[in-house]
């Protein structure tokens, strides 16, 4: 399991290899990314990696362009950690506690 | 005032995975593969279809839809409305037969919404699948999934909902069933009808263009509805909400998403129209009941989370 955070040290949730963070996030009963499609179509649960590493499956280029991408900009329902991760919260919406 | 333009006809959805959206469609929504094209577009239809396919789905880098297009009764209306188009002041796009595999020429508008619509006249018909045309079963018996039976309407949002709801009704006939109106008199949503049914297309108002937000699905029964609902849990399909009844059209209803983040919907029930019907309308300030009518409040996801 991997300590996810985010980059003021707000909240944290543990998440596994096979599960997106946003699954994680959502299984711990917590609301601090948005909830959208989950299926990496609609982006409302963009982030960004401030530090540590995950996969990410197919993510929509309309959301997360290849610069986004470089970036650190990932969508948290397609992104599967890879070691304990710093994470902000990077959409329109105020971070929901 | 119907002008031969008879009903939704076909959807072209972008998905990400091609395979895993097959996966989707025809093992939890229930349609069944007919045709591929060159291209790599998958030709879907729902049993009770006559014609070769509703649903075509193109892999690409994002989600979304490409168009809708509507069946017209011959040849005669297509190029009537084609002209009537043209006069309207609509840009067209003349699409050559076979395009769509076992499609006729196709005529293609964007409407003020941003979304890509077209009229065609012909499409192979290889009648309803799994049952004949002469003493026909109840039903196939080997249908999958939800057993879907038809490809029923889309919801999209974009812009100028108004003028895009005034284009079908003056010039495709289109009539206005339902509506949401803001206390200023605009109106910010339109469900709009060839036929009988509540919708055969509707709009919501929203600032950036060409948004897909549903395409929806008919089931026979709310048994149905809820059997589909056990279908997600099943198979971890993301769902959004319900099943519940929606105020607008009062159709029993179910939201999930397909693995490219498109939203379907199954759905059953609602009200009809007749062209002689004033529509119905609802208050904005009410449209968590209008949308959701039990729960009498939007979900954060109904406005915002779009392809």
């Amino acid at each position: 399991m991997h300590r996810i955070q985010d980059a003021k040290k707000r909240w944290e949730f543990m998440c596994g290899e096979d599960s997106s963070l946003l699954i994680a996030m959502n299984k711990a009963g917590a609301k601090y990314i948005p909830v959208g499609c989950r299926a990496g179509g609609c982006g409302v649960c963009k982030v960004k990696i401030l530090s540590g590493e995950c996969h990410t499956k197919t993510m929509s280029r309309a959301k997360v362009t290849e610069l986004d991408e470089a970036r650190g900009v990932v969508l948290a329902c397609r992104a599967y950690p890879r070691s304990d991760m710093v994470i902000d919260v990077a959409v329109k919406n105020e971070i929901k506690q | 005032m119907q002008k031969g333009v008879m009903r939704p006809g076909h959807v072209q959805i972008r998905v990400m995975d091609l395979n895993e959206a097959l996966e989707h469609y025809c093992n939890v929504v229930g349609l069944i593969e007919t045709d591929r094209d060159a291209e790599g577009r998958v030709y879907l239809k729902a049993w009770t279809e006559v014609d070769r396919y509703s649903v075509v789905l193109r892999e690409a880098d994002s989600p979304g839809m490409d168009f809708m297009g509507f069946k017209v009764l011959n040849n005669e209306v297509l190029d009537t409305l084609r002209e009537d188009l043209t006069a309207y002041g609509c840009e067209i796009e003349d699409i050559a037969a076979g395009e769509l595999n076992n499609c006729g020429r196709r005529v293609r508008f964007k409407a003020p919404t941003g979304h890509f619509f077209e009229l065609y006249a012909e499409k192979e018909r290889t009648g309803k699948w799994g049952v004949t045309n002469v003493n026909p079963e109840a039903w196939p018996r080997d249908l999958k999934g939800m057993k879907a039976e038809r490809f029923d309407h889309c919801l999209l949002y974009g812009t100028d909902v108004p003028a895009t709801v005034k284009l079908f009704e003056d010039v495709l006939g289109f009539s206005l069933a339902e509506q949401v109106v803001d206390p200023d008199g605009k109106r910010i949503a339109g469900f709009i009808t060839t036929g009988m049914k509540a919708h055969d297309v509707a709009f919501i108002e929203c600032p950036e263009p060409n948004k897909f937000h549903h395409a929806s699905f008919c089931l026979d029964t709310w048994d149905s509805v809820l059997r589909a609902a056990d279908l997600l849990t099943m198979t971890d399909t993301p769902k959004d909400i319900g099943p519940t009844r929606h105020g607008l059209t009062h159709g029993q209803t179910i939201y999930f998403f397909d693995p490219s983040g498109n939203r379907n919907e199954v759905f059953c029930g609602g009200d009809y129209h007749y062209p002689d019907h004033e529509p119905v309308t609802w208050k904005a300030e009410d449209l968590g009941k209008a949308i959701f009518y039990h729960d009498r409040a939007l979900n954060e996801r109904f406005l915002e989370v779009l392809t």
